[in-house]
């Protein structure tokens, strides 16, 4: 499994992500763009909360059913004469498509964006293949690639973390002499990928959709090269997770529609392919088709709690809204699913052992859950992961395990709680200071600057304010106060 | 009407002018309240952090507690708390004992300003504040409770409050219970670029309709050596009120 981006730990990828003042300015750039247009976007389609509806339904629908699907789609793509195969585990997948392009004797790969080629990492898996060379064909794969491989930071904008400057150094190393302007650094990737689509001979594409009726493969991008690498050689590999199907058309386009819209807040991409075995009459598109069908650790969630994340659609809208990786971007999260669905998905693919922080690093604040357009309850999945860890995995998570059960065993106790009030403001005196403070009205009974234990976290980062005397506090006021009111009703 | 007040363990260990500000625009609005005695937390401390076991007993504390009156309301000064109290029939629905009570507490629950504009239907408190403020959306109570609108139009009618738009309203202030002593590192983060967007503003007084997330961006303020006021809305509701002025939904300003 390699979904992991990174060997460090968490705090010390959050740390680097805290200088990466860039990166961080990118993000942020990025989200506030996003924001507007997926808003409009969705706005102008209309009724935006029962699309979700619908979308959730679909998906809900097809998670369900998915066994008699996925056997309606495979069935189809072999009647048409395709070819499907189930993959256990990445391992197996990598070595199936291996196997094809051995046979083939291809040489000349080609790839369209797919992030579950990422996940099985692929792509370094053909190139030890003798005398093979392979391109991904997607702008910012592409770039990726000639960036010695770097990792993606997002699941739509892998490139995220760079700006054009980076991008113009990697093409001047291709033999790129023009300047940063992203059209014009374009345009010379399109020249340059283009004689590679010529001489391909095996294609390589990830899938939005696959629809279950005809055995046909929906493809969703903005660029135009999957159509590509679809057409041109005649070996072609479709790899997908094994939750990526529809029931038919009609799904695969309300679907289309509401990702292009939550992904890059346009009406539809530019290019929507459907595609399968070339059919006797048909000039194009490939006469030897594969479909890869991976599973690699999504039946965990099958039957669980974590079920809803099967429905994702891989928008990245829940990435754009997040204020966590506002800050620490893709590659904080140290795994090629970042974000909240990543936070999510992570654990559930690959394990608490690597991926158990990321549940934790969250303030619940429910943006994702808010966005996204398949109506996932992202947030509340945190606290599921939480609660696997805590309940019954028993993982030390950096909580003060005595501490947290006390505290449980404190708020839900009313007289330990009494105890608490009155003795509140005492306990915190070694810790105040009179020190002046420039907030007005949050610390009238004082604050504290250093506190111990759980919330050292706090005040390594902000003021605490001081517990008011007992005598001052909210229920010692509301008693007085409803004895001046019955003693004024008695006068009256 | 009568109505309990859900005081929220924040506000009963730090912030009794919360408190006190919530009870006395209340009571002028024409409610009778009371104060369980028996409340201690909504549970989300650690319901949150995953600690599910322990947290059950909280809410059965906190639902007989608040259950204990003949209230027809219950009303709270935290967003997310009352949000929480909301979310009791989905966690405990299950449970043969709690389910049904659950559902009662959350039907009647309300935070504070949604109470006052949806409820009670007052559109102008009858307040007064000479000021210019920003307000900070709490994403529990804006995302989980649904409110979006009660904070904005009781404070668009406080008289000589000119309130200036907060940019990136949507982001969160880095609280997120738990996660601000448990990720102080990122939590940090957060919290600075909520303050810088509070500065930004210009505004002399922050507001909010949660304790909580004032006690975070109060706080990194007071580090930071910053100047603001921080007012809960109740607190601001309260300010210099002008009992006359006090006009509900549907009623004609009087010219
Ligand atoms: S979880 Fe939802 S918002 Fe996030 S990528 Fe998947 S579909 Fe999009």
């Amino acid at each position: 499994m390699t979904i992991s981006t990174s060997d460090k730990p968490f705090l010390t990828r959050v740390k680097e992500s805290e200088n990466d003042h860039f990166m961080q300015q990118s993000v942020a750039k990025a989200q506030d763009a996003q924001w507007d247009k997926r808003t409009a976007a969705r706005e102008e389609l209309g009724n935006w909360e029962q699309w979700r509806d619908l979308g959730e339904q679909i998906r809900q629908h097809v998670i369900k059913y998915l066994p008699d699907y996925l056997e309606q789609f495979s069935d189809n793509v072999e009647k048409k004469g395709g070819h499907v195969f189930f993959a256990q585990t990445d391992e197996q997948a990598v070595n199936y498509i291996k196997k094809i392009a051995k046979e083939k004797k291809a040489h000349r790969i080609v790839k369209s964006k797919s992030m579950v080629t990422t996940e099985i990492n692929l792509d370094k898996a053909l190139l030890s293949l003798p005398e093979t060379s392979l391109m991904e064909t997607d702008l910012a794969e592409f770039i990726l690639q000639e960036d010695n491989w770097d990792e993606p930071t997002h699941i739509v904008f892998p490139t995220l973390h760079k700006n054009r400057d980076q991008i113009q150094k990697v093409f001047n190393k291709l033999g790129y002499s023009g300047s940063n302007d992203p059209e014009e650094m374009a345009k010379f990737a399109r020249k340059y990928l283009r004689e590679y689509f010529m001489q391909a001979d095996l294609g390589i594409t990830g899938c939005n959709f696959a629809i279950a009726d005809n055995g046909m493969i929906n493809l969703v991008t903005n660029e135009g090269n999957a159509d590509l690498t679809m057409a041109i050689p005649k070996t072609q590999i479709v790899v997908m997770g094994m939750e990526r199907i529809v029931p038919s058309l009609k799904e695969a386009e309300v679907l289309d529609n509401m990702l292009s819209r939550s992904a890059v807040g346009q009406k539809l991409t530019s290019y929507c392919s459907f595609s399968g075995p070339q059919v006797s009459g048909e000039s194009d598109g490939p006469t030897d088709f594969h479909v890869v069908i991976l599973d690699n650790g999504r039946s965990n969630a099958l039957g669980t709690d974590f079920e809803p994340v099967l429905q994702c659609i891989r928008c990245g809208a829940c990435l754009n809204v997040c204020p966590i990786y506002r800050h620490i971007g893709g590659h904080g999260y140290g795994s090629i699913y970042p974000g909240p669905i990543g936070a999510v998905l992570s654990p559930v693919l690959d394990g608490y052992e690597k991926f158990g922080d990321l549940p934790f690093a969250s303030s619940l604040c429910a943006a994702c859950t808010e966005t996204c357009p398949v109506r996932i309850p992202l947030h509340q999945l945190l606290i599921k992961h939480r609660k696997v860890m805590m309940d019954k995995l028993k993982m030390d998570h950096s909580f003060n395990n005595v501490l947290m059960k006390g505290a449980g065993v404190a708020t839900s106790s009313p007289i330990l709680f009494k105890i608490a009030l009155e003795g509140a403001h005492m306990g915190s005196a070694p810790l105040s200071k009179s020190k002046e403070t420039s907030v007005d009205n949050l610390f009238n009974y004082g604050h504290i600057e250093k506190a111990p234990s759980l919330a050292s976290g706090w005040t390594d980062v902000r003021d605490l304010a001081r517990p008011p005397k007992h005598s001052d506090d909210f229920r010692s006021w509301y008693k007085k106060h409803k004895k001046e009111q019955q003693e004024g009703a008695s006068h009256d | 009407m009568k109505v309990a007040i859900f005081s929220t363990c924040v506000v009963d260990l730090l912030f009794p002018n919360v408190g006190q500000a919530m009870v006395e625009v209340l009571e002028r609005l024409g409610c009778e309240t009371s104060l369980p005695t028996n409340q201690v937390c909504c549970g989300q401390p650690t319901y949150n952090s995953g600690y599910h076991k322990e947290s059950n007993k909280v809410f059965y504390n906190e639902i007989d507690a608040l259950l204990s009156t003949d209230a027809d309301y219950i009303v709270g000064p935290a967003g997310s708390c009352v949000a929480m109290l909301r979310q009791y029939p989905h966690i405990l629905k299950d449970n043969p004992d709690y389910s049904k009570k659950a559902q009662e507490l959350a039907d009647k629950s309300y935070e504070f300003s949604q109470f006052v504009y949806n409820i009670l239907g007052v559109v102008d408190a009858g307040a007064q504040l000479n000021a210019v403020a920003t307000y900070h959306r709490s994403c529990h109570m804006t995302r989980l409770l649904g409110e979006k609108t009660a904070p904005f139009a009781l404070l668009d009618n406080v008289k000589d409050l000119k309130m200036v738009p907060l940019p990136h309203l949507e982001n969160c202030c880095g609280f997120g219970g738990t996660f601000s002593v448990k990720e102080p590192e990122i939590s940090k983060q957060m919290v600075d670029e909520k303050v810088d967007s509070i500065i930004s503003t210009g505004a002399q007084v922050l507001i909010s309709a949660d304790a909580s997330c004032l006690m975070n961006i109060g706080g990194r303020f007071s580090r930071r050596n910053e100047n603001i006021k921080i007012m809960h809305i109740a607190e601001v509701l309260n300010h210099n009120v002008d009992a006359s002025r006090i006009r509900y939904k549907n009623q004609p300003t009087t010219v």
